[in-house]
């Protein structure tokens, strides 16, 4: 089977032939299998929203080519449109994009626009919003008197209404608090479970990262430096500090508690499996 | 992409050009949009020709990119070029049809043509090489005067440096906003006049929102700092004239002296 997601030798640059030149993607390729849950980690100004943009034909290549489910997205040109329904995006900020009357009528652009019918388009609205863990009072209300999460959920629902086969979402937890973070991601998390689609989600907690995805992109200085399990890549402590990124907390205990002496074969990063190791050593301590 | 218009961008630099008074470059300018509307023939336009030229040579700018700024306008040019083509009458040159191509149409079409693209070079560097707060800057010291007939020269001067500072922001934002739609499925390229103008509601309305937004955020945080309009307010860089004003306006009226000389020497055209 072919790959869901397929780059091939991707260079971006912007502003090109002006003083202002920059090459944000180099020479990028990558493939990433259907139903993964990856993550998308790098330092500022990586390329991470460079590279993202282009698996949708928002961005066109300078040079590379770019297969969704085995097809080039550049072939012909008239079927972007198709692919963008296909490849669901999710800007950071989605909030700034919202513009309809009714928060249902919102929602519902992406699918009118892929020409369904109004039933059809009726169906989705109502299981996005479910999705994004909204109430349906809030239908019917005006989009601008929701407060900032709400917001945000009412952006990603309506992405999700065209149940696009890839969904990418740029740092959808920006300027949230901790439990709004949480609960948008655990509904991201659910989504993929209950729909088994691909999902790219970028973040700059490692936390976030270690806990949601099985797959990690690092992105360094416009170039891919690696796409593996999130086990391999926080392995790579080392390297992954050196680029200005952190591995997770809980990895940096277990990383000095090994110094130590003490579980020095297991690679820790998510809080959940390090109590539970934990506990199952104090136990055996206790016999 | 939309941030790629270099239209009225300023070019950082330390040339000649660059170094002259804003408030002289804008007099000059404006002298020299006249000097352009003084000329009445060809050897009129080789002297602003030269003119233009030597600006843009000294002022290091690329030619490149002066020329890519005149490229939005040449839709401009080449209508108003069959319109004066077609229908000046005069001698005809030959015949498509009903349609008759004058000796003197023809003239006048390129004649309008280097003018209009004179004109948008000739002025456009004066926005590659100052700054926008230099310019504004300027402009208020050259409205001061008018400060005596109750004309708000310094509001005018803070409006127009906030409209120039929010420019690249607000393309930014557009760029982002029509993004964030074509993810959705907008169409913005195709389809006929209505459905083009209806397929920017998605655009124009969060654009509006956010602008509007910004504009309270902005007015509150110049309040929190005391801003009360011009009076009193001093200058961390004043204006001077040196002598590179002096001999750049020279150098401007002896260009149209020239001009005007060669309109009473040579057959004018127009
Ligand atoms: N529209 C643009 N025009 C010119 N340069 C750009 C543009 N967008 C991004 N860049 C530059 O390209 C590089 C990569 O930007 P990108 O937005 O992809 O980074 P990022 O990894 O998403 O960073 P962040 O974590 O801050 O969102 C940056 O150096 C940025 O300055
Ligand atoms: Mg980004």
């Amino acid at each position: 089977m072919s790959a869901m997601i397929k780059v091939e030798n991707l260079t971006h640059i912007y502003s090109k032939d002006t003083p202002f030149e920059k090459a944000a993607i180099k020479d990028v390729n990558l493939e990433i299998e259907e139903g993964e849950f990856v993550g998308v980690i790098g330092h500022t100004g990586s390329g991470k929203s460079t590279l993202i943009q282009h698996l949708n034909g928002l961005l066109k290549p300078d040079s590379g080519k770019i297969y969704i489910d085995g097809q080039d997205i550049w072939e012909n040109k008239k079927n972007i449109r198709q692919v963008r329904f296909n490849v669901g995006l999710v800007f950071q900020y989605p909030e700034y994009q919202l513009f309809e009357e009714t928060v249902a009528k919102d929602i519902a652009f992406g699918p009118t626009n892929m020409g369904l019918s109004q039933d059809e388009i009726n169906e989705r609205v109502e299981q996005a919003i479910e999705f994004v863990g909204l109430s349906r009072d809030l239908l019917q209300k005006s989009p601008f008197e929701l407060s900032g999460g709400q917001k945000r959920r009412v952006a990603i629902a309506g992405v999700i209404a065209m149940r696009p086969k890839v969904l990418i979402l740029d740092e959808p937890t920006a300027g949230l608090d901790p439990k709004g973070r949480d609960r948008i991601l655990s509904q991201i998390k659910d989504y993929h479970k209950r729909t088994g689609s691909t999902i790219l989600l970028v973040s700059h907690s490692m936390e976030d990262i270690a806990k949601f995805a099985n797959k990690a992109l690092v992105m360094n200085e416009s170039k891919l430096f690696a796409y593996d399990t999130v086990e391999n890549i926080f392995k790579q402590s080392d390297s992954i500090s050196k680029m200005g990124l952190s591995v997770p907390q809980i990895t940096k205990v277990f990383d000095k508690l090994s110094e130590k002496g003490y579980f020095t074969n297991e690679n820790i990063y998510t809080v959940k499996y390090a109590t539970d190791l934990l506990l199952k050593h104090l136990k055996k301590e206790e016999q | 992409m939309l941030r790629d218009i270099t239209l009225g961008q300023y070019f950082i630099g330390n040339s000649v050009i660059h170094r002259i008074d804003p408030r002289m470059k804008i007099l000059l300018t404006i002298a020299f949009i006249t000097m352009l509307f003084i000329v009445k023939n060809f050897i009129g336009f080789a002297v602003a020709i030269v003119f233009v030229f030597a600006v843009i040579f000294l002022s290091k700018i690329p030619l490149k990119l002066v020329v890519k700024g005149v490229k939005p306008i040449v839709p401009l040019i080449i209508f108003t070029s069959l319109l004066n083509m077609f229908f000046i009458s005069g001698k005809t040159l030959f015949e498509i049809g009903f349609l008759k191509i004058t000796v003197e149409g023809l003239n006048l079409a390129i004649f309008m043509s280097v003018r209009i693209i004179l004109l948008i070079m000739g002025t456009s560097m004066l926005t590659y090489t100052t700054s926008p707060i230099a310019l504004t800057d300027a402009i208020e010291r050259l409205l001061n005067p008018l400060k005596k007939i109750k004309f708000p020269a310094h509001e005018m001067a803070m409006m127009m440096t906030i409209a120039l500072r929010f420019i690249p922001t607000l393309i930014e934002e557009t760029d982002k906003i029509m993004s964030a739609q074509k993810a959705r499925g907008a169409d913005l390229e195709s389809g006929n006049l209505i459905q083009r103008a209806k397929a920017l509601i998605p655009i124009l309305i969060p654009l509006f929102v956010s602008a509007f937004m910004r504009a309270g955020e902005l007015a509150m945080a110049m309040e929190c700092r005391c801003y009360q309009g011009g009076q009193g307010r001093t200058r961390m860089r004043e204006l001077h004239y040196s002598k590179l004003d002096v001999y750049s306006a020279i150098i401007m009226a002896i260009s149209i002296v020239l001009i005007v000389l060669i309109n009473i020497f040579v057959p004018t055209i127009i």
